[in-house]
């Protein structure tokens, strides 16, 4: 007997299981493929998948094999000039003989062993061990997401919701309780009417016939109890719950005055970037706002943000302000988790940055989820930096800053502030 | 006489016509005496493909790493369009289960039919390693009860654990195969019910052969003696039966491996018969078809083209080449026996007098059966089909300053090409052989193995300390290697590595 099966529904992923035991295994060659991708980059494909390769030599299964020596005999096709007894030069470099096997299969000198993890493989490498501090408000987010919850039975409803067993169960009760008295009584009237047949009664006396009209309407009266009621049908009950999300906004704060060069807003961005990517695993949505600023404030689109040069001095305050007008304006501390990320070369106006202090710590951070503040150059720290480190001395859970110099620093830097912290 | 339509005239394929085909295949392969298995034919998509090579055609197998791995470079090499999938893939089961890949042509799915479900399926139940070493109706059943054993061990004990046993067991699981003596058939509910029986009993000996109790004298004479008696080359049964250290479970995964070893081992040793005689009947049982008039000359030049470049054999000389292909030797092997059964020349007659001019199907049917690819190209390499190929022989010698061509295809050369050719072939000449020795039971209950050298041919190093290290993880206590070359010591090897010397 022979069968042809169609397996192509079946499911498809039969390796995934072995797929993730091998990406466990070498985790720590991944991790460092991962990382040194990240800081290679460019901005704009931050979240694709990888291609990771690893040395041959460190995933390969070692068998026993025979090592190159000794004496080897081959047959080969395609003799085309050979006669017996001819010597042929050994061909250099490739071991013995020409391919085949002997040498060839030792493992050796063979290229990585490449292949592909997906982006969401990619991005589990690259965030693993990192926490969001102070994490998640859940709040009801819209009204756009419900999920139907049962709620018991009820009397009402629609033909498709009709719950048989308890409809049923409803209508055999009724039929019950309707009839018990009469099915008393007709059994009690069938009792009688055997005795008198029993006693001789002839089936034309008037007692008997009397007596079978009286079954007769009992019974007629019991069928007349309908079988099923309106009020017997029972329905299932629904109720619409919304479905609470988490949502986050994210500021993004960076200094466009003349000091900061397109590398440096590279920087920024790759680290902005690195920063939504991983608000995107915790929360299912995000917000991001833009807000550079010279010596004022200015909310704009992701692309005047970073592509826009203006030049001018430097106000940090003026975007400290801004961000806290659009938090009081559009996001209520109660229903968001805010976050707020800012980039600067730490240029400020002199008096500035005890303003900034201020801000921060009267009016933002008490608000905020987690704030970082990034420095990214290679001089002197100013002032700007000293009035941010007492901002971390009054807030340690929520602020953290750090110093940047170029690219390659992007990524340790952001692990370094946001590694889970061991208790 | 009657008009006959051909099946089928496009190249799209339909269940229908996959029936359809089959049954004339069928038919076909019944009237020419092919003996198979019930067939299972299943088509899956390319993505399932790549699963069923990951897991090296097992359609169930236990979770290890090194399938994902494997899995991932298949992936790798498809997606970046340097490998094609195969067309088939077929298990030595009962009922034969081969796999169709949905992107087929009809053309390719009547070839893979013709070459899976009646070629191979019909070798498996013939070749006498097959039915020596596997038990096909149990086999499926074999891989249900591993899988559950193993996920229910990696429960138990952890996936680590599990994997580093299965790990050292990989890595001599070529030396795991019994040579001479048959198996006992793998049953499944037996298995189960003795699994248990057999932990204890094994623990029970183990005992025993460790025992610390001081001896009698009686008992002093016996352990002058070596243990193991003679020198043991299975090493994967040898440590689950002796290994003192090994808890119960991990001796089950040991037997697991060693039993599936067991059941590919015939594979590796009848790969140019079994692919050559699939080839000839698909080769055969189309051309039956053409010939009946049920397929069309697009569908013979379609297969036609797939088929030449199955077969194509690169000469030595050219880029491509990577040794002798198993499909063209075995396919000209078998049409080169149909030709010496149907037209034999003098020559032939000389060579093969007792098959030149027997009735071919017999004569085949036979050479199917009864051989090896070893014995199978030393019986049956005909002249004919070495002047065709073009075959010669060299040696490579590392005494020697170059390498010296030892025979051709002529007269003088046709013995000796064709015994090198079927030495090639011999299993116990490309793998190391390698055995157990001496355990010293007495003393560091030390374990040391030796590898007897063929041809002078040394272990490469390297991957022979890894090796050693996987069976010290299984053994637990010192293990050594002595590379043998008649009775002088030329490699030595040790773990752990202190120990050495």
């Amino acid at each position: 007997m022979n069968y042809i099966i169609d397996r192509r529904l079946n499911s498809k992923k039969k390796s995934t299981v072995n797929r993730q035991r091998f990406l466990k295994r070498y985790r720590h060659h991944i991790k460092k493929a991962v990382s040194d991708a990240v800081n290679k980059r460019s901005i704009t494909d931050m979240d694709k998948g990888e291609k990771i390769s690893i040395p041959t030599k460190d995933i390969s299964q070692p068998v026993f094999h025979h090592g190159s020596g000794g004496k080897n005999t081959r047959v080969l096709p395609g003799n085309d000039q050979f006669s017996t007894g001819d010597h042929i030069q050994r061909p250099k470099g490739g071991g013995q003989g020409t391919g085949g096997k002997g040498a060839s299969d030792s493992g050796e000198g063979m290229d990585d062993f490449v292949f592909q993890v997906t982006q969401e493989e990619f991005l589990e490498f690259m965030f693993e061990d990192l926490e969001l501090p102070n994490l998640v408000k859940r709040q009801l987010a819209g009204l756009d997401e419900f999920e139907l919850k049962r709620a018991g039975i009820s009397n009402e409803g629609s033909p498709g919701k009709i719950n048989i067993i308890r409809s049923l169960r409803s209508a055999n009760s009724r039929r019950i309780a309707l009839t018990g008295k009469k099915r008393r009584q007709l059994k009690e009237l069938l009792g009688e009417l055997e005795n008198l047949e029993r006693d001789g009664y002839e089936p034309t006396s008037d007692k008997v016939i009397n007596l079978k009209q009286t079954i007769d309407d009992l019974q007629k009266k019991i069928g007349r109890v309908p079988w099923l009621d309106d009020f017997d049908l029972k329905y299932n009950l629904y109720v619409k719950n919304p479905i609470p999300h988490s949502r986050a906004v994210m500021f993004c704060i960076m200094d466009v005055s003349g000091s900061m060069d397109q590398n440096t807003k590279d920087i920024a961005k790759r680290f902005f970037l690195l920063l939504y990517l991983f608000l995107q695993r915790n929360y299912e949505k995000i917000e991001v706002v833009f807000i550079r600023h010279h010596t004022s404030a200015k909310e704009v689109s992701e692309e005047e943000f970073f592509y826009d040069r203006e030049t001018g001095g430097t106000i940090v305050s003026s975007a400290l302000h801004l961000t806290a007008d659009v938090i009081s304006e559009r996001y209520p501390p109660s229903e968001w988790n805010i976050y707020g990320a800012q980039a600067s070369d730490g240029d400020n106006w002199d008096d500035d940055s005890t303003v900034c202090y201020k801000l921060l710590t009267e009016k933002i951070l008490p608000q905020l989820q987690h704030y970082c503040y990034l420095e990214i150059t290679s001089r002197e720290r100013q002032a700007l930096w000293h009035a941010y480190q007492k901002v971390q001395d009054d807030f340690p859970d929520k602020f953290a800053m750090k110093q940047l110099v170029d690219a390659s620093d992007i990524y340790p830097v952001f692990r370094q502030l946001f590694q889970k912290k061991t208790l | 006489m009657k008009e006959v339509k051909p099946i089928s005239t496009g190249s799209d394929w339909t269940f229908e016509l996959l029936e359809k085909y089959n049954e004339e295949i069928a038919k076909i392969a019944k009237e020419f005496g092919l003996d198979t298995y019930p067939n299972q034919i299943e088509v899956i998509s390319s993505e399932q493909m790549m699963d069923a090579y990951a897991s090296i055609g097992m359609p169930i197998g236990y979770n290890h790493w090194s399938y994902g791995k494997e899995f991932l470079s298949v992936e790798q090499s498809y997606q970046r369009g340097q490998m094609g999938l195969a067309y088939e893939i077929v298990i030595n089961s009962d009922p034969c289960i081969a796999y169709l890949m949905e992107e087929n042509t009809i053309t390719m799915q009547a070839l893979v039919i013709a070459h899976a479900c009646y070629g191979h399926n019909s070798f498996f139940k013939g070749n006498y390693l097959f039915r020596t070493w596997t038990d096909a109706p149990s086999i499926i059943d074999y891989l249900v009860f591993a899988k559950s054993y193993i996920a229910k061990c990696e429960d138990r004990y952890g996936v680590a654990s599990v994997e580093a046993i299965l790990d050292s067991c990989h890595a001599i699981m070529n030396h795991g195969v019994d040579r001479y003596k048959r198996p006992d058939p793998l049953s499944p509910e037996e298995e189960k019910e003795r699994q248990q029986e057999r932990e204890i009993y094994l623990q029970k000996q183990i005992n025993d052969l460790w025992r610390t109790i001081p001896a009698t004298d009686n008992q002093k004479e016996e352990q002058k003696e070596t243990f193991p008696k003679e020198p043991q080359e299975n090493l994967l049964y040898f440590i689950e039966k002796n290994a003192p250290l090994l808890e119960p479970w991990q001796r089950e995964i040991v037997r697991i491996v060693r039993k599936i070893a067991q059941y590919f081992y015939p594979q590796k040793q009848t790969q140019v018969m079994n692919e050559g005689w699939a080839c000839f009947w698909h080769h055969f049982i189309l051309h039956t078809l053409y010939d009946r008039g049920l397929v069309t000359d697009g569908f013979m030049m379609e297969f036609m083209q797939s088929h030449s470049s199955v077969i194509y054999q690169p000469p030595y000389s050219s880029r491509y080449f990577s040794g002798i292909n198993p499909y063209t030797l075995g396919f000209h092997m078998m049409t080169d026996i149909r030709r010496i059964c149907e037209h034999p020349t003098e020559e032939d007659k000389q060579w093969f007098p007792d098959i030149a001019g027997s009735p071919w199907i017999e004569t085949l049917d036979f050479a199917m059966r009864n051989f090896k690819d070893e014995s199978f190209i030393l019986q049956y390499l005909s002249p004919h089909l070495m002047r065709e190929l073009k075959l010669f022989s060299i040696i490579d010698d590392d005494k020697n300053d170059d390498i010296e061509v030892t025979a051709i295809h002529d007269d003088f050369g046709y013995q000796k090409v064709r015994e090198a050719l079927s030495a090639q072939y011999n299993l116990g000449n490309r793998e190391p052989n390698i055995q157990i020795h001496h355990v010293n039971i007495r003393g560091d209950r030390s374990l040391t193995l030796h590898h007897t050298r063929f041809n002078r041919k040394p272990l490469e190093e390297e991957t022979a300390e890894e090796v050693l290290k996987h069976i010290h993880r299984l053994w637990g206590f010192d293990v050594h290697l002595h590379s043998l070359e008649g009775d002088n010591i030329e490699q030595h090897f040790s773990c752990p590595l202190n120990n050495a010397d």
